[in-house]
């Protein structure tokens, strides 16, 4: 049997920013799995620009952002194996074990010390939408399209109403319009876009299409094809207007809709997961609920930008070196930890906990807010004092945010079981 | 006196910019939190410009088409005509990131750029 000190699940930005950081940090003997055909994941079929102006300084596209950490990987000889699908994890006595199937080495059953979850995130299909009405042909998820126009040069359709205002929607509305199709108009059921500003700005407005909020699609026609879709107003509730019916013919329509990280191993390896997240609850060093399973990138949370993913990865990768360097030596197991609870306002954060004495000096927590904010401090308090106070001009769930904490104010309030992260008034 | 609001589409932060121009010309862009929001509201309002990705047909290759950018940015009205030059052009695998796939797209200075490397079928 083949034995690992790490073994990372999935090749994307955040299996191979763990796996270059675990090799740069001394451990060798790792291996990337990796379920596609070719490593870089998602990036290779996001051909727009608008990558890496964190990581690189610079402007990239995806491809572009994914061949830099392959080039990378390569010149560190970390081993990968393509087309291989992780079936099961599981954990005996600390030592982990990896079931993966390909077609070359048949069923592979590999030990390791250490796990990074790098398995990305998938769409909101249909089934989870409870959209009305027929089920024809030319209903795709933006994501689907995006890959069938980038890398399989088909075009899904010419007349296209999008579902959904996330980021690969808006993307996708601006890339069926320069390939010629006609995108008639984008429907939001939040009163928000879940999308980042600029991409509202470059990918809508710069077509004249048009941001429907506050509206969803309340029937589909089209026996065998998409002949068009049906859209209404929505209350508060998010319930359909009655009476504010909208009739859109189309031949295809792209559902935007939101994306989940893709935890089934996760779950069934008995990892706890957030409800919000629907990624595992992790804490300061990235790891998991299961000792040296640690979790990054879309998995763990959907990000809106690689570059924090790519950041996120790296510091997993570290911290399974770590891990992996003190391996079998008795650490303290019990060790005083944390929990950053969010209210008023925020959702959630990642990580949800922290052990003060495991902390480097400063560490950052991401989170999301549950809607639109102006003007408001983002506090965090430990006990009575306030350790952490930053006014926002504007916040929204689709933009990513997050605070940095300094080591020395959580260890200078020994025992407490939490701190509290909140939206104040300004 | 005339104003505009903009968001900067630079980077995800989307600066809320408001653009001053006086006689056509831009005299103050306030809200910008990087020089680059400077430069974008004093460009949006006189010439915009894009930078354009797209795809094109690759034979011979292991993957059917390979993703492009334009090097550099060009006139937002020059994009339809881009997407038009881009529709008549095929190359033969092997492609490399940063190869030439068109030189000075339409007119606009701009060489449109291979942004993935696609190997040989085999």
């Amino acid at each position: 049997m083949d034995r690992y000190d790490l073994i990372i699940i999935g090749g994307g930005p955040a299996g191979l920013a763990a796996a270059i950081s675990a090799k740069e940090q001394g451990v060798t003997n790792l291996l990337i799995l990796e379920r596609d055909q070719e490593l870089g994941g998602i990036l290779n079929q996001c051909i727009h620009n608008g990558f890496g102006l964190h990581t690189f300084k610079e402007e990239l596209t995806g491809p572009e952002y994914a061949q830099r950490f392959i080039d990378r990987a390569a010149e560190l000889e970390v081993p990968y194996k393509l087309q291989t699908m992780v079936l099961d994890i599981s954990e005996d006595g600390g030592e982990k074990t990896v079931t993966a199937m390909n077609r070359k080495d048949g069923l592979l059953v590999l030990k390791t010390k250490a796990v990074i979850l790098a398995m990305g995130c998938r769409e909101r299909p249909r089934g989870a939408l409870n959209i009305p009405g027929y089920r024809p042909a030319g209903i795709y998820t933006a994501g689907t399209a995006q890959r069938l126009v980038n890398m399989e040069g088909y075009m899904p359709g010419r007349e296209v109403v999008i579902l959904g205002s996330g980021d690969i929607g808006l993307i996708m509305a601006r890339r069926m319009t320069l390939e010629g199709a006609k995108v008639k108009v984008v429907a939001e059921l939040m009163p928000y876009s879940g999308g980042l500003q600029r991409n509202i700005v470059q990918c809508l407005e710069d077509f004249h299409i048009p941001l429907k909020l506050s509206h969803t699609v309340v029937d589909i026609q089209g026996k065998e094809r998409v002949t068009g879709v049906t859209l209404a107003e929505v209350d508060e509730n998010r319930k359909p207007i009655p009476g504010t019916e909208e009739f859109y013919s189309c031949d295809t329509l792209l559902l935007s809709c939101g994306l989940i990280p893709e935890n089934e191993l996760s779950a069934k390896m008995g990892i706890k997961l957030s409800r919000v997240t629907s990624g595992a609850v992790v804490n300061e060093s990235l790891e998991t609920s299961v000792e040296g399973v640690f979790a990054c990138g879309n998995v763990l949370h959907v990000h809106d930008l690689v570059d924090y993913v790519s950041e996120e990865a790296k510091r997993a990768g570290s911290h399974a070196a770590e891990y992996i360097h003190n391996w079998k030596e008795e650490a303290i197991k019990e060790t005083w930890e944390l929990e950053v609870e969010p209210q008023n306002g925020i959702r959630y954060t990642v990580p949800q906990t922290i052990r003060p004495e495991h902390m480097e000096e400063k560490l950052t927590l991401r989170f999301r807010v549950g809607a639109v904010y102006k003007d408001r401090y983002i506090s965090v308090y430990c006990g009575s004092k306030r350790i952490f106070h930053k006014k926002k001009k504007k916040m929204a769930p689709g933009e990513m945010e997050q605070v940095t904490l300094q080591k020395s104010d959580l260890t200078a309030a020994p025992g407490l079981d939490k701190i509290i992260m909140k939206l104040e008034e300004a | 006196m005339e104003t505009r609001e903009l968001i900067c589409i630079n980077c995800p932060l989307g600066c809320a910019l408001t653009v001053t121009m006086e006689q056509g010309k831009v005299v103050k862009v306030e809200g910008n939190t990087c020089p680059k929001g400077k430069s974008y509201g004093e460009k949006e309002v006189t010439n915009p410009t894009r930078i354009v990705t797209s795809s094109v047909k690759v034979l011979g290759g292991n993957i059917p088409v390979v993703s492009v950018k334009t090097a550099s940015d060009i006139p937002k009205e020059k994009i339809g005509a881009c997407m038009a030059a881009l529709k008549t052009v095929a190359v033969k695998a092997p492609v490399a990131i940063g190869d030439v796939i068109l030189k000075d797209i339409c007119g606009t200075g701009a060489d449109v750029v291979a942004t993935r490397n696609v190997a040989v079928k085999i």
